[in-house]
């Protein structure tokens, strides 16, 4: 009892530090909400609480035009690559150690050196082939480098090795084909792996900002975050309004931050294990 | 049951379905062939060629011979390097020291804590760019803060003057990072034995040769890790300039990155140029990441 009571200076101090750094964290994200309820002029003035500026700063923004196509285009190319993405990767990593092999462990070998390749290298070369292909202003172009990530491959590789082999065993003395030992064993059974995946994924594909700034150049297929980024230029800067824009296109992260933060958590650790 | 990482029954795996294993690989095997190899072998091949637009031709390494004197690109790799020097020490050590204060399970405010730290991963390096350069700009918060408290009488040139703009550049990837780097050492400390520093507190040990003597050397795969992780991304840092500073002062924040997408999209392209400083950028990150398996292996 005596112990409890008595405070220790170090103790303390360590809760200064942590308060401090939590509040540098939480700080910019309060900002941004408590700005994008202001006018420009109050935040200029360094106006800190909440204001009644939302639906001008709302109706500016929708005057200003394409943040619709914005948020439409973000979800679309974000929903469709993260499907993609995780069937091709896990069937690949579910591939590897089921039907494990000399052969297949050297491919695997193989295709982790792809991770000391940085797409900043390969950029220019991959826009003039996706020109030539002519998949520039195309889902397609957006997607296709990030459907099989060895990442993701390595993530389901990991997560398959311990899956109990009787299972596939079983389901082979049953008769089930192997592509349906994955679709219909596999795959329920790894649930929580594949929502761990998916939230990386999604946030990627959410978050990408050069690819989709060489790729997708025309209007029709702007993304929240070029779209966001494209209030940059210009003199003045309406403040109101980039923190509305800044807010739309963190939240929908923010709800899956807080909803599945283990999940975030997994998925960011990925296949360190 | 048997886990999977177990050595199978011999001869368990028939030549049939080993086949069929071959058609899970494989979309996955040609996607990453086709776009991540071929592309980094045009990638050498391109920046051997020289001429503007779609007018190239095999100039041999001239395009590597200009580099140095390439003002801009010599600025770039500086200031990718300053970024790199300063920025990675500085985050990793203070996720390294969060990570173990707040693995301390007796700690009051555990949990929000860590929620709070980790916050800005939710993130995208536009979204926390755009929110950076408001606080930072001469009308932004923290000039009104300063001048409003009476610290300066006019703004401090936070994104205008390029020693300042590195800095603020280096702050919003601190921000950005420190919690996400944080998890990984929080993942790696669970799985020290407790054992282990109660021992050490026994023979006496204090915090700072626990930190050292045990944390550090048991963590020392994650710090590497990280180290590859974080050294390869900031050698790619884009985001963040592009939008803050727009390279500016001048040159005075510009990156690799920046200075490649410019000249590629922003001016008349010079592909195989361009590619040659991209292909600087695989170099480096191949000898770093080298250098440091090397170092970390050793230590």
């Amino acid at each position: 009892m005596r112990r409890r009571l008595h405070i220790r200076p170090q103790r303390v101090l360590k809760h200064l530090f942590l308060i401090l750094v939590s509040f540098l964290s939480a700080f910019p994200f309060y900002w941004m909400l408590s700005s994008a309820t202001n006018d420009t002029a109050d935040i200029i003035l360094g106006r800190v609480l909440p204001g009644r500026h939302l639906l001008v700063n709302w109706a500016n923004l929708v005057s200003a035009g394409k943040i619709g196509t914005a948020f439409f285009n973000s979800v679309r190319n974000a929903v469709v690559l993260t499907a993609l993405s995780l069937f091709i990767s896990s069937m690949a990593g579910y591939g590897f150690v089921i039907f494990r092999d000399k052969w297949k462990n050297k491919v695997m070998g193989v295709l982790m050196l792809s991770m000391m390749i940085p797409p900043a290298a390969t950029l220019i070369p991959m826009f003039r082939m996706f020109s030539q292909l002519g998949l520039i202003n195309t889902l397609a172009g957006f997607m296709l480098p990030s459907i099989a990530t060895v990442f993701l491959i390595f993530m389901f590789r990991q997560a398959t090795q311990s899956f109990p082999y009787e299972i596939v065993q079983a389901a082979r003395i049953d008769g089930l084909g192997e592509f349906n030992i994955f679709l219909r064993m596999f795959m329920p059974i790894m649930r929580p792996t594949y929502a761990a995946a998916a939230i990386v994924t999604f946030m990627n594909a959410w978050n990408s900002y050069l690819w989709p700034l060489v790729i997708l150049q025309s209007p029709d297929q702007l993304t929240l975050p070029i779209y966001a980024g494209s209030f940059r230029g210009g003199y003045v800067l309406d403040y109101g309004l980039i923190m509305l824009v800044v807010t739309i296109s963190t939240i929908p992260m923010l709800v899956i931050f807080f909803a599945l933060q283990r999940s975030f958590v997994v998925g960011i650790l990925g296949s360190v294990k | 049951m048997t886990a999977l990482g177990a050595p199978r029954p011999r001869g368990g795996l028939d030549k049939r379905t080993a086949r069929k294993g071959w058609l899970f690989i494989l979309p996955a095997v040609l996607l990453i062939l086709a776009l991540s190899f071929y592309p980094m072998i045009q990638a050498f091949l391109l920046s051997l060629q020289k001429g503007s637009g779609n007018n190239l031709s095999y100039g041999g390494l001239s395009n590597y011979q200009r580099l140095p004197r390439d003002a801009t690109y010599v600025a770039a790799l500086g200031n990718t390097f300053y970024y790199l020097i300063i920025q990675v020490p500085i985050m990793l050590l203070l996720a390294l020291i969060l990570a173990v204060m707040l693995n301390d399970s007796k700690l009051m405010g555990r949990g929000i804590y860590r929620t709070l730290i980790f916050l800005p991963c939710a993130t995208s390096l536009v979204s926390c760019s755009m929110i950076f350069l408001q606080l930072f700009s001469n009308n932004g918060l923290l000039n009104n803060l300063f001048m409003r408290w009476g610290w300066v009488s006019e703004p401090i040139p936070f994104l205008t003057n390029a020693v300042y703009a590195r800095l603020v550049i280096i702050v919003t990837m601190l921000w950005r990072w420190t919690g996400y780097n944080m998890v990984f050492y929080l993942a790696g400390l669970q799985s020290i034995d407790h054992q282990i520093y109660e021992a050490a507190r026994i023979d006496g040990a204090s915090v700072m040769q626990q930190f050292a003597k045990i944390t550090v050397p048991l963590l020392r795969p994650i710090i590497l890790f990280t180290t590859v992780l974080s050294t390869n991304g900031t050698l790619q840092l884009f985001d963040e300039v592009r939008i803050m500073t727009a390279g500016g002062p001048g040159v005075g924040t510009a990156t690799l990155s920046w200075h490649i997408y410019r000249s590629t999209f922003e001016q008349v392209p010079r592909f195989g140029y361009a590619t040659a400083m991209a292909f600087t950028i695989f170099v480096m990150v191949a000898v770093l990441a080298f250098i440091q398996m090397k170092v970390g292996e050793r230590t």
